[in-house]
């Protein structure tokens, strides 16, 4: 992938964030995505479901936001991306969080469960993910 | 009638035929299949949608019908291979014979966790991993650096003493056997084990590391010590149940196959020693 190829999908990402944004303010819920430029949470803490958070995590960016639509993005209501490819994730029943890289173990947040990624992938690059 | 041995108890010869009908399903592309099969599931098994091979009661026979056709295709390369079991309550080191390097190969190797010895090393020209979760198109194993260990025969007896074999809502919040088995809930057997061997083994692709097949066969034989310890008890759901296998649905991706047909499982092997 290129990167102006990565660049666009981000673009596009955000923007379909900021739809999900807008669409839970007209609901009346609590909206906790951002609208601009993505920015690491300044306290430190680790994310609960429902944050956004893009920040570089041993030299990989890694970036998590709330979403909602279409395939599996509709169950998990959470998207992450390691260096601007989605790392495939799923929410289980109790909360907890799992992913493709670490199928068999579970996450307490998506924050951590993308870090567990990125220690796994030990530098590798993420295969595209099917539509 | 075919019978399923512990890894430990094969000769040389057993495991050089077991070792060389894996590699000629491979070569052949037909090994990949299995691969993204099993993957195509765990991303599509969710706990609130319609689940199959995972979190869910058809846990079991799923992954019983996926290891027949499994072996039934390395048997069409070698007649007499049939599924050896890896019984991690009792070869639980990375020294067992199990990672040696005339089977399954060894633990990986730097902090890559590259396996380097063994068949299916890349290196060895034979092995590379086509359907993966990322750039690495080689087999990884981190033996027990995962912070899980291996279930104790204390925890297999604990899981085999619950009654019911599922509960609603029949997937990862499920009490019951099954999900204790499968690991995400009460005490875990199948899930740590991935966990253990990590690398390859931990991701939805795991079914490229081997010792899948070996790993899964023990969880097999474990369902089937528990039907004889519980001989009033059996799948559940029985009736038609929302998004999930009931004992007489058809389960996909293959369609022609029930739970019913495959609670006896000495209708097509049986094992040396039941657990």
């Amino acid at each position: 992938m290129s990167e102006d190829t990565t660049t666009t999908e981000i673009t596009r990402r955000r923007m379909l964030q900021g739809a999900v944004v807008a669409t839970a303010v007209a609901a009346g819920a609590v909206a906790l995505g951002l609208t601009g430029p993505a920015v690491a949470p300044a306290n430190g803490a680790d994310t609960e479901g429902g944050d956004s958070f893009d920040e570089v995590f041993r030299g990989r960016r890694i970036q998590g936001m709330p979403m909602s639509g279409d395939g599996h993005h509709a169950m998990s209501g959470y998207m992450v991306l390691i260096d601007g490819r989605e790392l495939h994730m799923m929410r289980n029943a109790d909360g907890t969080w799992i992913s493709v890289i670490n199928h068999y173990q579970t996450f307490t947040t998506p924050r951590a469960l993308v870090r567990a990624a990125v220690d796994s992938l030990n530098g590798a690059d993420l295969a595209p993910l099917a539509a | 009638m075919a019978v399923r041995k512990s890894q430990s108890t094969l000769t040389p010869a057993e495991k050089r035929a077991f070792v060389n009908a894996v590699l000629e399903l491979k070569r052949r592309g037909a090994y990949d299949a299995f691969v993204s099969t099993h993957n195509d599931f765990i991303m599509s098994d969710t706990d609130s949608t319609e689940r199959t091979g995972h979190r869910s009661p058809s846990f079991l026979p799923w992954h019983r019908s996926f290891l027949l056709r499994f072996e039934r295709a390395l048997q069409e390369i070698d007649a007499t291979v049939t599924l050896p079991y890896w019984d991690w309550t009792t070869d639980r080191t990375p020294n067992s014979s199990l990672w040696g390097a005339d089977f399954l190969g060894g633990d990986g190797t730097g902090t890559g966790g590259r396996v380097a010895t063994g068949p299916f090393a890349q290196g060895s020209g034979n092995w590379t991993l086509t359907v993966r979760p990322d750039s690495r198109n080689y087999l990884i194993r981190r033996l027990g650096q995962g912070g899980q260990d291996l279930p104790t025969r204390a925890d297999v007896d604990a899981v085999l003493a619950i009654a019911t074999y599922d509960a609603a809502p029949f997937n990862s919040a499920s009490a019951g056997f099954r999900n204790s088995l499968e690991g995400w809930a009460g005490v875990n057997v199948h899930n740590r084990v991935h966990v253990w061997v990590g690398g390859t083994m931990s991701t939805g692709m795991s079914p490229n590391d081997p010792v899948f097949w070996m790993h899964h066969c023990m969880i097999d034989r474990l369902w089937a010590a528990w039907q004889s310890r519980h001989p009033g008890q059996g799948y559940q759901p029985v009736r038609s149940t929302r998004n999930v296998v009931a004992l007489n649905d058809t389960m996909k991706p293959w369609k022609d196959v029930t739970p019913a047909d495959l609670l006896d499982h000495t209708k097509f092997y049986t094992y040396d020693n039941a657990y």
